[in-house]
């Protein structure tokens, strides 16, 4: 792996609380991140350790009680919520465990979705979804709407809707977890690809160590903190 | 800003297609919405078809002349030299016979029972001079004939013949000891007088024992604006305490009253039904905004802004308010607009026959509350929407 550049994901010190009522709940607990560019990192840990709130940290969807995100050399930590709606249409692709998709539009209005936060003209949002369709194999389902597509397939659809802005970076959270394990193998290999063939970085929650051993790095969540080994 | 609105439109098109999911929360709101137009609607067009009768019914270059001091004929009297005195004033219109175009006229207020519901109500009958023909101007016989002077006969306005039972040409009213003859009936341009029934000055007089008295002199004049050449005439007459109005104002005067009552208690029954149709459109766009979190919460963390959100949302509850208004609006337009009716006129204290009038600045005027309960209905579940907290969303599967 190249290592000649910047790391893309620089995570120092980050606390993450939550309230529920009077008590406080710490998930992180001066955790520390970095992730070079090209990475495909598993996140693994028990339930409830804190993996989605680091996702979300990472995705911009949500912000840390202390500590700084530092993401391809910009701190969103520090963006209003406005500037980090636009950050996240342009630099992070989402991949949903239950997928997410909305179920009154077919596949390819779903995949379209991103780009409407573009400045592309249709005919341009069109070539690019059918790209993003055809790297997920759905070339052929382009007008189904999600009812009619399995666990597996929607999931394709989640992953073109992901990269159809073409991101560096894709977040997926157990993107494998309601699948069975041959649709979950396909989605593998097509994380794989896309993490090979067009250098996406890529960090993938899982539960599932048959999942993480497809991952170039597993790192392990637990009471806040993250360690490079398995546990004992 | 382009695409700020494919957004609004993105999202507001995937909310419109989860209606059907919903619809019967959404037709009940609808429904609701359209409650509200359609009273809202059917009252106030009993106040519009009711200010158009009177408002057709004045002519500007008519003066009424009453008893100074009087507001109405019912308590006005004139005295034969009075009338005389009044038919020779200058700037009123005269006929090929160079006779002033003046009519005396009396009035009393007779009991019929109604076709629709068999009751009495009060009619006007009024006696009136030659003159009054060529006076109102818009007079029309519709069947028969007009009466003959001397005779106990009468001609019913159309109005009336329509409310009242018995009054076809040809059958004979009793009222008291005297019995008079239908021999025809008339149309006036729609206005109050067709809610009247007519006879001879001369007979009626004796018939109620007013002796040689009148209540009122119907003036043509020569143009309106001759009418401040006539009054001033006539109240600086020391023989005359008269007072002269134009018709037109009279009857507008007449109107005012019954039409504020009308509106009010349209705008009332309205505003109450509104806020019960507010609490409807609130609640479906609540529930509207709480099926649809994730989605909301999916979108957001894509990129999408919170306004496109707050926007859709209002455009969805608008869409449903309008299409309740609109099927309101429809509804009270076939139900009332023409319904034939009458009401007491508390100034003559007799039927006035009118029609319901739905004009299309009352249809406005619906589509508008509609669209403001909308609007309000859809404010704070769209506040809602934006504020979705992404992460916390996106946890609730
Ligand atoms: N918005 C919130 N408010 C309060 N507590 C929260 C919130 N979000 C997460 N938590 C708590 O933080 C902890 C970590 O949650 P998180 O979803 O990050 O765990 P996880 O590792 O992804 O678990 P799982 O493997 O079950 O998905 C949990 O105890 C959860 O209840
Ligand atoms: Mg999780």
């Amino acid at each position: 792996m190249t290592t000649d550049q910047s790391p893309l994901i620089r995570i120092a010190d980050v606390d993450k609380t939550y309230r529920r009522g009077a008590e406080e709940i710490r998930v992180l607990a001066g955790l520390s991140l970095t992730v070079q560019c090209g990475e495909f990192l598993a996140l693994m840990g028990p339930s409830g350790s804190g993996k989605s709130t680091l996702l979300n940290l990472l995705g911009g969807l949500d912000r840390p009680t202390r500590g700084t995100v530092e993401i391809g050399g910009e701190r969103i930590d520090a963006l209003s919520d406005r500037r980090l709606a636009g950050w996240r249409a342009r630099h992070v692709g989402l991949v949903f465990q239950f997928y997410n998709l909305l179920p009154v539009m077919t596949a390819e209005r779903n995949v379209e979705l991103p780009l409407l936060l573009t400045h592309l003209s249709k005919a341009d949002r069109r070539k690019h979804v059918a790209t993003a369709l055809a790297i997920v194999g759905l070339a052929h389902r382009t007008s189904h709407y999600p009812r009619q597509l399995s666990g597996g397939e929607q999931q394709r659809v989640g992953i073109a809707r992901a990269i159809v802005t073409d991101p560096t970076l894709l977040l997926c959270d157990e993107p494998t977890g309601d699948l069975d394990r041959k649709s979950g193998d396909e989605i593998l290999s097509l994380l794989q690809t896309l993490n090979r063939e067009q250098g996406k970085t890529i960090i993938m929650v899982t539960h599932d160590p048959h999942a993480s051993s497809r991952a170039s790095r597993t790192v392990h969540l637990d009471k806040g903190q993250l360690s490079a080994a398995a546990p004992a | 800003m382009l695409n700020w609105l494919s957004q609004i439109s993105a999202i507001t098109l995937a909310n419109l297609k989860t209606l059907p999911e919903r619809r019967g929360a959404a037709v009940a709101a609808a429904v609701g919405i359209a409650g509200v137009v359609t009273v809202l609607v059917g009252v106030l067009s009993i106040a519009e078809g009711f200010q158009r009768v009177l408002a057709v019914s004045g002519s500007p270059d008519v003066a009424i002349v009453l008893r100074s001091g009087s507001d109405a004929e019912m308590n006005s009297g004139l005295t034969h030299d009075d009338t005389r005195l009044i038919a020779d004033a200058p700037g009123l219109a005269r006929n090929a016979a160079n006779l002033p175009l003046a009519s005396a006229e009396l009035f009393v207020v007779i009991n019929l029972p109604k076709r629709s519901t068999g009751t009495d109500a009060n009619v006007p009958l009024r006696g009136v001079s030659p003159a009054a023909f060529d006076v109102r101007g818009n007079l029309m016989m519709l069947e028969g004939r007009r009466f003959e002077p001397g005779k106990n006969e009468v001609i019913v306005g159309a109005g009336a013949a329509r409310q009242f039972s018995g009054l076809d040409v040809g059958k004979t009213v009793r009222v008291g000891q005297t019995e008079w003859v239908v021999v025809g009936v008339f149309a006036a341009g729609g206005g109050v007088a067709e809610s009247e029934i007519w006879t001879d000055a001369a007979v009626l007089q004796p018939a109620y024992h007013r002796g040689d008295t009148y209540q009122a002199v119907y003036a043509k004049l020569i143009s309106a604006e001759a009418f401040h050449t006539f009054t001033d005439a006539l109240t600086t007459n020391p023989q005359l305490s008269i007072k002269a109005v134009r018709q037109s104002d009279f009857y507008a005067d007449q109107s005012t009253q019954l039409v504020g009552f009308v509106k009010g208690i349209g705008i009332t029954i309205a505003a109450l039904m509104a806020v019960g149709a507010l609490f409807g459109a609130l609640n479906t766009m609540y529930s509207s905004v709480a099926a649809r979190t994730r989605e909301i919460a999916t979108l957001r963390a894509l990129g999408f802004g919170s306004s496109p959100v707050v926007v859709s949302v209002l455009l969805e509850s608008l869409a449903l308010a309008l299409a309740g208004g609109v099927l309101g609006a429809a509804g009270a337009w076939l139900a009332f607009d023409g319904h034939t009716t009458s009401t007491m006129n508390w100034q003559t204290f007799s039927q006035v026959a009118f029609a319901f009038r739905v004009s299309p600045a009352l249809l406005v005027q619906a589509i508008l509350w509609a669209a403001m309960i909308g609007v309000l209905g859809g404010l704070f579940p769209a506040i809602r929407a934006a504020r979705i907290p992404i992460a916390a969303a996106l946890r609730e599967t």
